[in-house]
């Protein structure tokens, strides 16, 4: 039986004041899979996401989300379809305690729809899904000013927002970066977890070590357009990927 | 010989429990110490246009109505937006109410719930396309509405033109008129305040520190805000209609530049975010007015100047300052001599 | 009719210098330094005032009175940054009450002191009138347009040409890298004020001879910068040019063929359009870089 793919993107482009930033990238994702992004600095990667969850209007091509064009929507309701994401730089809301930063995701329709709750229940949904991803419930951090939080710490809670969606598609820019390696180790189970679920996971990601050993394949992306695709091995095998990554940064840092 | 040297400690008085809207109360005493203050408020408030002298009673009746106008405008800077024009909601209450009253001759016990409603929506699809502006342009397109609508009433001569509209019907009488300004305003402190203590409250809250992660949480920013408009926008058509029909009158005055200047102030003063701080500003701002009308327009540079001082050297306002004196007590403690380097790094921080 | 038109012709011209020359000053200062200065009007207004002083107190001639107007100014403006804005840099909604603030007292305070009547008007630079095309012009509404097209010219020249000017645009495009590179942000944001002052100053001098000092005009000033500056887009001197030209003419167009009443809306509705409509101004580059997220 074919399967409908959980997301097909075709010949996506969009160029900023004459840079092509995306230009004619097209993939297709099966449910439940985990995929990689890849590429050096400035290759395109952040703005593909922008593209496919409507933060970005594209100027060419399509994206479809279960079969449904969802090309150009507004990025709520991307997430009203099941798709959610985290950001690069996370800019949680700085003046609310950590675990009421959840409770706006926990607020949208679509979590509405899946979760229910009221008052009161949001809270509890909230530090639950904290302890998820490892902010100890008995600790006080969870009840800190998200604007005390460390990097790594705030990288979390993106994550523990996404999942607050109750999402089929969850994508995350960057997470790794600004955790440290202990943190990532504890990161891994839970997102082997969430893809054992039959979530389909889509990493952007700069570490590559750590990626390979939760994607099983990958695109990369350089100057915005797709040069390979396939398992991790395989494409890095490619020479235009070692020629990508050598001859241009050395892929560690802060991304596109 | 070290010498010894005190520091003021800052000490909670221990009510709130891990975050700033859980409270753990456990006798009277603290029931007491957190209703106590608003008690002292409504007992204060309520019985008070029963004493005061005619001309005293118009004051307070303007200061209830910049009062509401603050509190609009407290609402929309909570939610991020920044208006520079409550003028606006004003006078689209005021006219609406005037033109309800003259067209078909209704009382105002009905034009002035229409035109509060009719005049918020109205308000709110006129600012829905501005609303995905940040910053100083939404507060530009603010200043420059009720401007625009006061230039196009005069030229097209529509609604009385430079005239106004004027005999409208009266309302029953000022110590009644009072107490409706005095329960909408206590109501609208208490209910804003209780409804930022919810979830949506929350989700409003939020708009304000960052739209985009708000976005990226499944929420329609762009509605929200809209629904935002539409709650800020009800007080203030409010005030618009009802004093439309104080004065049996309205003009082209309706979207003057007091009606932005002298709510903003209120909430410099008083503080923003707190509504409480919105009225309190109101009510030191109008009848100092008041008392420095034998000034002329040296009472506006003195507004100015205090408006200046209030922004730049209190910022957070007279409320929040006295909310803070209210929950915490500061003790000297000894502690032993600093480096200068030392000191140095903790006043920077 | 025919007259009508070349009358059109030629005091849109002027008018669009005129606005030019108002706004130049605001839209420097926001553009610089993104302090939107709502003290513009107070502070033009106050140049004719004490332009006026100095020429009848002191009985100054009206060059050393009006270099004296523009350093006060321009000085005002360092003040208005250091004391007021410096501590609130950076929250876009204090700065711009703050300035409003500060307007307003300069502007209420000489109401107060009643300077309303007739007598307060400066002299024009140049006396005399030239007839164009039947139409007559006065040599100081020329002189305005001169003024206005060298004050752009230079501007253009300072912020692409000279080091502080490089150093100011740096500083707008790009605070972090301008910090790194030795550029300190508030002597920038301090000198950015008081080029913006001064050139209030220059416009009040160039265009208050036209007619009597009313306090007034230190709101409709503001109304205009404004209106120029949100069409024109932030930080492009053709836009300004374009804004101020397109305005020019259609304020001049309306008050002819429809009536002086809608002059002022057509200042209220370029605001409220074009922010409504394409909030980045007719040149701006801001929205692109802002969605990028």
């Amino acid at each position: 039986m074919e399967q409908e793919p959980v997301l097909k993107v075709t010949d996506l482009s969009k160029s900023f004041g004459g840079v092509k930033a995306v230009d004619g990238v097209s993939f297709t994702l099966q449910a439940g899979e985990t995929f990689g992004i890849i590429g050096p600095n400035g290759s395109g990667k952040s703005t593909l996401i922008n593209l496919i969850t409507g933060f970005v209007k594209p100027d060419r091509g399509r994206v479809f989300f279960r079969g449904r064009e969802i090309t150009g929507i507004p990025p709520y309701q991307a997430v009203t379809f099941g798709i959610a994401r985290s950001f690069q730089m996370a800019r949680p809301f700085y003046n609310l305690a950590v675990f009421k930063n959840l409770v706006i995701p926990l607020y949208s329709p679509r979590a509405k729809r899946l979760k229910g709750g009221k008052y009161g229940d949001r809270d509890e949904v909230a530090i639950h899904l904290l302890e998820e991803v490892g902010f100890e419930r008995d600790s006080l951090v969870p009840y800190k000013l998200a604007g005390t939080l460390p990097h790594g710490y705030l990288k979390r809670l993106e994550l523990a927002r996404c999942l607050a969606l109750e999402p089929d598609l969850i994508i995350l820019d960057e997470l790794f970066s600004g955790m440290s390696m202990s943190e990532v180790a504890g990161i891994l189970p839970l997102l082997e977890k969430i893809s054992a679920e039959g979530k389909t996971l889509i990493m952007v990601e700069h570490r590559l070590k750590e990626l390979f050993r939760v994607v099983k394949r990958v695109i990369v992306l350089n100057f915005g357009r797709k040069i390979a695709e396939g398992t991790p091995e395989e494409v890095m095998g490619s020479p235009e990927v070692k020629e990508a990554y050598l001859g241009g940064e050395v892929a560690e840092g802060a991304g596109s | 010989m070290a010498k010894m040297a005190y520091r003021k400690e800052r000490v909670d008085r221990g009510i709130k429990a891990r975050t700033d809207d859980i409270f753990a109360l456990s006798s009277f005493r603290e029931i007491l110490y957190l209703v106590l203050p608003r008690l002292l408020v409504i007992l204060f408030l309520l019985p008070l246009p029963l004493f005061l002298g005619t001309y005293w009673q118009k004051v307070m009746l303007i200061t209830l109505v910049i009062a509401l106008l603050a509190l609009s405008w407290d609402l929309l800077a909570s939610v991020g937006l920044v208006s520079l024009g409550q003028a606006l909601f004003f006078g689209v209450g005021g006219y609406l109410a005037g033109f309800l009253s003259t067209r078909w001759g209704w009382y105002p016990l009905f034009t002035i719930p229409a035109a509060t409603l009719a005049g918020a929506v109205f308000c709110t699809l006129l600012l829905y396309p501005a609303l995905r502006l940040r910053g100083i342009y939404f507060g530009l397109i603010t200043f420059a509405l009720p401007l625009l609508f006061m230039r196009v009433i005069e030229a097209t001569k529509i609604l009385g033109g430079t005239e106004g509209l004027s005999s409208l019907p009266p309302l029953p009488g000022t110590t009644i008129e009072l107490y409706i300004l005095l329960v909408v305003a206590l109501g609208c402190v208490f209910g804003f305040r209780r409804m930022f203590d919810t979830d949506y409250g929350l989700v409003l809250k939020a708009l304000r520190d960052n739209d985009r992660s708000v976005e990226a949480g499944g929420i329609n920013v762009q509605w929200y805000k809209a629904q935002a408009v539409f709650l800020a926008a009800l007080p203030a058509t409010f005030a618009g209609a009802f004093l439309t029909h104080h004065y049996q009158f309205v003009g082209m005055p309706a979207f003057a530049l007091d009606y932005s200047i002298l709510p903003l102030t209120s909430v410099v003063l008083g503080g923003a975010g707190s509504f409480a701080g919105a009225v309190l500003g109101a009510c030191i701002l109008v009848p100092l007015s008041e008392v420095l009308r034998a000034f002329g327009t040296l009472r506006v540079v003195i507004y100015s100047v205090v408006l200046v001082i209030f922004v730049v050297g209190l910022p957070e306002g007279i409320f929040h300052y006295l909310q803070r004196k209210y929950h915490q007590f500061e003790r000297l403690v000894p502690m032993e001599e600093v480096s200068n380097g030392a000191r140095a790094g903790f006043k920077g921080y | 009719m025919e007259g009508n038109l070349v009358n059109v012709l030629i005091y849109g011209l002027v008018n669009s210098a005129v606005l030019m020359l108002t706004s130049l000053g605001f839209s420097l200062t926001f553009g610089l330094s993104g302090v939107a200065n709502f003290a513009h009007g107070g502070l033009y207004l106050f140049t004719g005032y004490i332009t006026w002083m100095f020429l009848h107190y002191l009985g100054l001639p009206f060059l050393p009175a009006a270099l004296f107007s523009i350093v006060i100014v321009g000085l005002i403006g360092t003040v208005i940054y250091r004391l007021i804005l410096m501590p609130v840099r950076g929250i876009v909604l204090s700065e711009v009450i703050a300035t409003f603030a500060v307007g307003v007292a300069i502007l209420e305070f000489f109401r107060w002191r009643g300077f309303v009547t007739y007598e307060f008007n400066l002299p024009s630079f140049v006396k005399g009138s030239i007839t164009i095309a039947g139409v007559n012009v006065d040599y100081q509404r020329l002189f305005i347009i001169a003024i206005g097209i060298g004050l752009a010219v230079f501007l253009w020249i300072f912020s692409h040409y000279t080091k502080t000017g490089l150093a100011l645009r740096g500083m707008a495009q790009d605070e972090y890298t301008a910090l790194s590179l030795g550029i300190e942000s508030d002597w920038a944001a301090g000198l950015s004020m008081a080029l913006g002052s001064a050139l209030a100053a220059v416009a009040a001098l160039a265009i208050l001879p036209l007619g009597l000092i009313s306090i007034n005009i230190g709101y409709d000033v503001l109304l205009v910068a404004l209106a120029v500056t949100v069409l024109g887009g932030l930080e492009s001197t053709v836009g300004l040019m374009v804004a101020s030209l397109l305005l020019g003419y259609a304020v001049i167009i309306t008050g002819t063929y429809l009536s002086p009443h809608w002059m002022e809306v057509v200042y209220l509705a370029a605001i409220v359009l074009g922010l409504a409509i394409k909030p980045s101004g007719l040149f701006g580059k801001f929205k692109e870089l802002e969605e990028r997220v």
